[in-house]
């Protein structure tokens, strides 16, 4: 993934709670078996109605969705994610996440700013009144800021994380430096393995 | 030393490394995969030039897209065969087994693992799908994971993954008559919410827990990601054991006992404690149904349509005030009085034999209400035969109700099997989200034998109403 240091710019305010990923990204989305394009796809079904707030002029070119409780529930679709950065989206900030989303945000530098829920809507507030508001993530600093009226606060981000993100590190990357203890876990002490319970057919051999 | 929860026993027994600084790296030892969320997982593979360490812990099935129509008809959308195509070609490349469509060990990724026996006390198991807690059932630690995490899988066979907190959900007592395991979780979740399990992985316990079938307790420890949980977990036992002696997966004669003895271990202690607990009565449960757009938005079968104004906090009035215009419902109304116009039995929540085996119970006592379109879309086309053999197929047709081929079908929704805008499902499944089933659909989320008693009268009703000749 890239380097995510700062995310600075206008920000959305989607005003639900629950927003579930099948919201995010509905199904018919997912049959796709490539990473892009899902843009087109994020919050398909409330795009259709005119009012809806990201087809508001105002809020174009927006890099920060600021959600109600529990966004991202439901399913583990990773699509969820790659939709929200393909529009282009940099940052969420909400009072609570689905944790399986909250987890893929971070494979993808999504960064997730969770505030509580009465900071979340002042922001919603703010850039309602005043669309053009920039607001700052800082990601090295953990804080989140509005320079136009000198708000600030702390958001927690756990500091392995914050490492990955200020470096754009990939996991897969990061692990294979352990792979000598994996080997020897797996000499020492894991037992299953699905050698021999199928034949090359799929066939269960026990049934045979 | 204190004692340990059983969540804590396993994840201790997966620790590979647990550097300074990083998350703790989690061995994995089962991968469940399937269609929709490995493509992008196996492209990244080949972009590094990795491989996968261990396709011998890794096993693929195609369910999510997967029409249910007959065998012989191909799979119409091309988006959807070309992803279908996709996975039968990374597991050849990748040498991994594969139940595609049509194999006789195909189905739910979720009703396979556990019926091949894979899916054993004490593992480790991930898929990249977030009911991947079903396995849970068998007492192992088994969560969903995004596509990235897929890769990571394939890739090294371990996971980052701190430790979660713990809860206990005790239900105690018994159940009463024609009350069942999918009742009991929609209680659950309604109890919780959907964020009251965030950050937790729960043990379910207690009395009617113990009580419950293997098939009972995946159908609760299924829907713990509706309460927002990462993981559910039942302690193995001798229903446990029983259920798997003689599967594929697992070995056979003294092998198999010796295997029991390392499982009968898998316990929490008992004076270990959990972060959180919480307590349910079963005597006190009913037959529940979703009304709203969340799987906690929980009322019993025969109750009425809750009011926006019963929910304190604004934020869930605003969101029960979208949910009722959304459902096309008013509050006070009478479930009971609302008509459907879908009823779909299957899903990895309640597409099992058992569950079958109660629909068909209900659905010999009638005719499918002429207002309504049945399906039963058995889990795997081990559950189909089996339901054949039994005669269950034939029950379900001479009372009206289509008999497909296994797959997830209209849970999601992702193959034909949808929704048209507007219309009203009663489902088995596990998700009531707008659009869930298909756009503008309408799903209420109920157990198998309110599903079949609802096809039968074409409204919301429990079988112990078709007697009232209701
Ligand atoms: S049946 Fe539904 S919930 Fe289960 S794996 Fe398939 S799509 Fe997911």
């Amino acid at each position: 993934m890239n380097p995510v240091h700062i995310v600075e710019g206008r920000a959305v305010p989607l005003g639900r709670s629950d927003v579930d990923t099948d919201q995010i990204i509905p199904s018919e989305w997912l049959k796709r078996v490539e990473r892009t394009g899902f843009g087109r796809g994020l919050f398909s079904e409330w795009r259709d109605d005119p009012d809806f707030v990201l087809n508001q002029p105002d809020y174009q070119g927006a890099v920060i969705l600021l959600a109600g409780p529990r966004f991202g529930t439901g399913s583990s679709r990773e699509h969820a994610v790659w939709a929200l950065m393909d529009y282009g989206f940099s940052a969420v900030i909400a009072p609570t996440f689905g944790d399986i989303f909250r987890n893929n945000s971070s494979k993808q530098g999504l960064v997730i700013v969770q505030l509580p829920p009465d900071d979340v809507n002042y922001l919603d507030n703010l850039v309602r009144e005043t669309p053009s508001t920039v607001i700052v993530v800082d990601v090295e600093r953990r804080v989140v800021e509005v320079p136009a009226t000198g708000w600030s606060r702390d958001f927690p981000l756990d500091s392995t994380l914050r490492e990955r993100l200020l470096n754009g590190w990939d996991d897969i990357g990061l692990t294979l430096r352990h792979v000598e203890d994996i080997a020897s876990y797996e000499t020492s002490r894991a037992r299953f393995t699905l050698d021999g319970v199928f034949d090359p057919r799929g066939r269960a051999r026990s049934e045979a | 030393m204190a004692g340990r929860t059983l969540y804590d026993k396993i994840y201790d027994a997966h620790l590979v490394a647990a550097p300074e600084g990083e998350s703790a790296l989690l061995y994995i030892d089962l991968h469940l995969v399937h269609e929709v969320t490995s493509p992008q997982a196996f492209d990244g593979l080949r972009l590094n030039h990795r491989t996968v360490r261990r396709p011998d812990r890794t096993l693929a099935t195609a369910d999510h897209n997967v029409p249910t129509d007959p065998l012989d008809v191909p799979v119409a959308d091309p988006i959807s065969r070309r992803q279908l195509e996709a996975l039968d070609e990374n597991c050849a490349e990748f040498g991994i087994t594969l139940f595609p469509r049509g194999h006789e060990n195909q189905g739910i990724v979720h009703v396979i693992g556990p019926e091949l026996g894979v899916s054993q006390p004490g593992m480790t198991i991930v898929c990249g799908d977030s009911h991947t807690s079903t396995h849970g059932a068998f007492g192992a630690l088994a969560f969903g994971i995004g596509t990235s995490e897929v890769e990571h899988v394939l890739a090294t066979q371990t996971l980052p993954q701190s430790r979660a907190k713990t809860m206990a959900v005790t239900v105690e007592g018994s159940l009463p008559e024609g009350v069942g395991a999918k009742d009991v979780v929609l209680a659950i979740v309604g109890r919780l919410g959907t964020g009251g399990g965030a950050g937790y992985v729960i043990e379910y316990r207690g009395p009617v827990i113990e009580s419950l079938s293997m098939e009972g307790r995946m159908t609760v420890c299924n829907m713990s990601i509706e309460a927002g949980a990462r993981a559910g977990l039942v302690a193995p036992d001798e229903t446990t054991f029983a259920y798997l002696r003689g599967r594929p997966g697992v070995p056979s004669g003294e092998e198999f006992d010796r295997l029991v003895d390392t499982w009968r271990e898998l316990r929490t202690d008992p004076d270990a404690t959990f972060d959180r607990e919480v307590v349910i009565e079963g005597s006190a449960l009913v037959p529940y149904m979703t009304w709203g757009t969340n799987p906690a938005h929980v009322v019993p079968v025969t109750g009425v349509v809750p009011s926006p104004d019963q929910f304190e906090d604004p934020t869930e009035r605003a969101n029960a005030e979208r949910a009722l215009d959304y459902m096309g419902l008013s509050a006070g109304v009478p479930l009971s009085d609302v008509p459907v116009d879908v009823v779909f039995i299957g899903s990895c929540t309640n597409s099992r034999i058992e569950d079958l085996r109660s629909a068909a119970r209900v659905a010999a006592r009638g005719r499918v209400a002429e207002n309504v379109r049945a399906l039963v879309v058995p889990g795997s086309h081990r559950v189909k035969k089996q339901a054949e053999a039994e005669g269950l197929d034939v029950i379900f047709k001479d009372a009206g109700f289509e008999w497909r081929e296994p797959g997830c079908s209209m849970c999601l929704g992702m193959n034909p099997d949808q929704l048209t805008p507007g219309q009203r499902s009663a489902s088995t499944s596990n998700r009531n989200f707008e659009g869930r089933q298909g756009r503008g659909g309408r799903t209420h989320l109920v157990s198998p034998e309110v599903a079949a008693a609802t096809a039968l009268v074409g409204r919301f009703a429990t079988p112990s109403s078709l007697e009232e000749g209701r």
